[in-house]
């Protein structure tokens, strides 16, 4: 099982394969991935480095395009493909189905990954894309109990790749639309959701309040840790209930499914956070090759170590995390 | 320009939606949708009743139009979803791209629903390819982004071979979870939701600390707190748009088709919306904004 750690920069990238990461995954500098944000991702000439850097040490590099292809201005999406080809990238991690398109047509040997993006949550959508596009694996969105993963990975002969840690998407991806209803941008469209540039914090009398483009997401008192407002993670109130009616801020963490996701067959499990630190990679990408490597010695005595779980608790939402869709109460 | 009256979004107990959809005979609609896109579990009607409710209903003036659940997760819901492509007569409103791949295979006409990715006008000709004859534009884009998107199908030849519709009025789709909203608002788990949306037959309204109605939640799908309401956008649809669609919430959306109908036919009315609506999609700007 391959061990996927996000590079949001040339340092991270570097962190991840120093500190035991099978394999990568990197956005350009521009709103072709869903990680676009300022001071992010790589230009051309780090780009070339950082593959450098992962050929080097025989690991793996995916390139996200995992936005969708403005009309008009398909040429951007098209020549990421290219600059990921040039690149000798191990795979492309594609959304669009344009995008895909171009790619399978003038790249036929080029590994072709669905994004999580593109929202592929069942056989006839997983059968679409393997028979148009050949691709040869599917980031599954985290909308899938454990059971259901289980269950697609017996009628299906595509690679599964699943979110395993990190900030929790609690919508289907690619299929939310939350964020541009509140801001205009939203994944899909620019590559980010509640994007900072809309984030206002201020100190009033009711305590501190977090706004996303004007609109009141969360109110802390002074004992409260305050969270980055991402919209569907506020308090809201339904019917005079004041709670977190959507999700509350939490990271996804899987460390304790290591024997169930081996088990299934799953190919290759995902750490979110192109956006974070090297710092965060080089924490998170320790544990998880530890746990993964523990658990392949002796499957039978594998057990989460207290300290893994303080080392994630440390580095997660509200440092608090949950198994989200995969426990069926969850949902 | 038609109208159509899109899937109904909410829960309803079984008699009310068939006597809303005999009343929707009459109304200005000129395309019906139906069938259950929200959750599998909403079964008043099952897959076979909507059927036959939507057979029953074909051959009296309209379109009759079966959509498809949106977020498929489990194999049952593919085999539903597969019920609804063999119907053997209706076409399908398409809402996860599953459905696209069983109705291509069965060579069936289908509509591309809003819940689909699809941005571009390569999207659309391959799904032209595909059997698309109509496209609903996805609810977050606007107008300058639709105008472009054609501009591009006319330089590639397929204009003539599908429709446009875009999502007009009612409460916008904006999000589906694996997690059910209604039931967690009642502090139930899904598994034992006891269909408690059946409570609420227009959702639950979800507002800020300081009173905004943000969201309204309708079991896994989230949407928007306010009303979506492109009255006064009729005319800055000529020449793009052939279908406009109004998301039905009660009897009083066939009296909204009417008007719709009278924006199409008379010379337009500019209607003052209250705060409770928006158009901000439409006007490519944040979707929950208000261009009077």
């Amino acid at each position: 099982m391959e061990l996927l750690c996000p590079a949001g920069s040339l340092p991270a990238l570097k962190t991840a394969i120093d500190c035991g990461a099978d394999a990568v995954y990197v956005g350009l500098k521009d709103d072709t991935n869903a990680r676009h944000f300022a001071g992010l991702n790589f230009n051309d000439k780090k780009l070339a480095k950082g593959a450098q850097y992962v050929r080097d040490h025989d690991k793996h590099l995916h390139v996200a395009i995992n936005t969708f292809a403005h009309p008009g201005e398909q040429k951007r999406w098209f020549n990421a493909v290219d600059k990921c080809v040039d690149l000798g990238a191990n795979a492309a991690i594609i959304a669009d189905i344009a995008t895909l398109d171009y790619a399978v047509n003038k790249y036929p040997e080029l590994e072709l990954h669905l994004s999580v993006q593109a929202s592929a949550t069942n056989t006839a959508a997983i059968d679409f894309y393997q028979k148009n596009f050949n691709i040869k694996r599917v980031v599954l969105p985290r909308v899938l109990s454990i059971h259901q993963v289980k269950q697609l990975s017996r009628n299906t002969d595509v690679d599964l790749e699943v979110f395993a840690f990190g900030s929790l998407c609690i919508m289907a991806e690619g299929r939310c639309y939350l964020s541009s209803y509140f801001t205009g941008e939203s994944p899909n469209t620019v590559g980010a959701c509640s994007p900072a540039k809309y984030v206002r914090w201020q100190e009033t009398e009711n305590g501190l309040e977090s706004r996303l483009n004007n609109i009141l997401i969360d109110r802390y008192q002074a004992d409260e840790k305050a969270g980055y407002p991402t919209l569907c993670k506020g308090k809201f109130t339904v019917d005079d209930q004041l709670y977190h009616a959507l999700e509350e801020p939490t990271s996804l963490n899987t460390l304790s499914m290591i024997p169930e996701l081996m088990e299934t067959g799953i190919t290759s499990v995902k750490i979110e956070g192109r956006q974070r630190s090297p710092a965060y990679v080089e924490q998170i990408t320790r544990v998880w090759r530890a746990a993964i490597d523990s658990y392949q010695q002796a499957p039978q005595g594998y057990q989460v170590k207290k300290d893994w779980d303080a080392v994630l608790a440390n580095v997660s939402e509200g440092s608090q995390t949950t198994l989200g869709a995969y426990h069926r109460d969850w949902q | 320009m038609k109208l159509s009256l899109g899937p109904l979004l909410y829960y309803w107990p079984k008699q009310t939606t068939e006597d809303f959809y005999q009343q929707a005979l009459n109304s200005d609609a000129d395309i019906i949708y139906l069938g259950e896109t929200v959750c599998s579990k909403r079964r008043e009607l099952k897959a076979r009743d909507w059927i036959s409710l939507a057979k029953a209903l074909s051959n009296q003036g309209k379109e009759i139009v079966l959509s498809s659940m949106a977020l498929l997760e489990a194999p049952s819901e593919v085999k539903v979803l597969k019920q609804l492509c063999e119907n053997g007569e209706l076409s399908v409103e398409a809402n996860d791209i599953g459905a696209i791949q069983l109705l291509s295979e069965k060579k069936v006409p289908f509509v591309c629903g809003p819940a689909i990715n699809c941005y571009n006008a390569h999207v659309l000709k391959l799904f032209v390819n595909q059997g698309m004859q109509r496209w609903v534009m996805p609810v977050e884009l606007s107008r300058d982004w639709l105008q472009k998107a054609l501009v591009d199908a006319q330089a590639m030849g397929i204009r003539e071979y599908f429709e446009v519709e875009v999502f007009a009025h009612g409460h916008i789709p904006l999000a589906y979870s694996a997690r059910c909203f209604t039931a967690r608002s009642e502090n139930k788990a899904k598994d034992d939701c006891e269909l408690c949306c059946i409570k609420y037959p227009q959702g639950r309204i979800t507002s800020t600390q300081e009173g905004q109605q943000v969201f309204v939640l309708n079991g896994i799908q989230t949407q928007s707190g306010y009303c979506y309401n492109l009255l006064n956008d009729v005319e800055s649809m000529q020449g793009l748009v052939d279908v406009i669609r109004v998301s039905p919430s009660s009897l009083d959306s066939l009296t909204t088709l009417q008007q719709f109908k009278q924006q199409i036919l008379g010379d337009p009315q500019i209607i003052k919306h209250d705060n409770l609506q928006c158009n901000g999609y439409w006007h490519q700007i944040a979707g929950l904004s208000l261009q009077q």
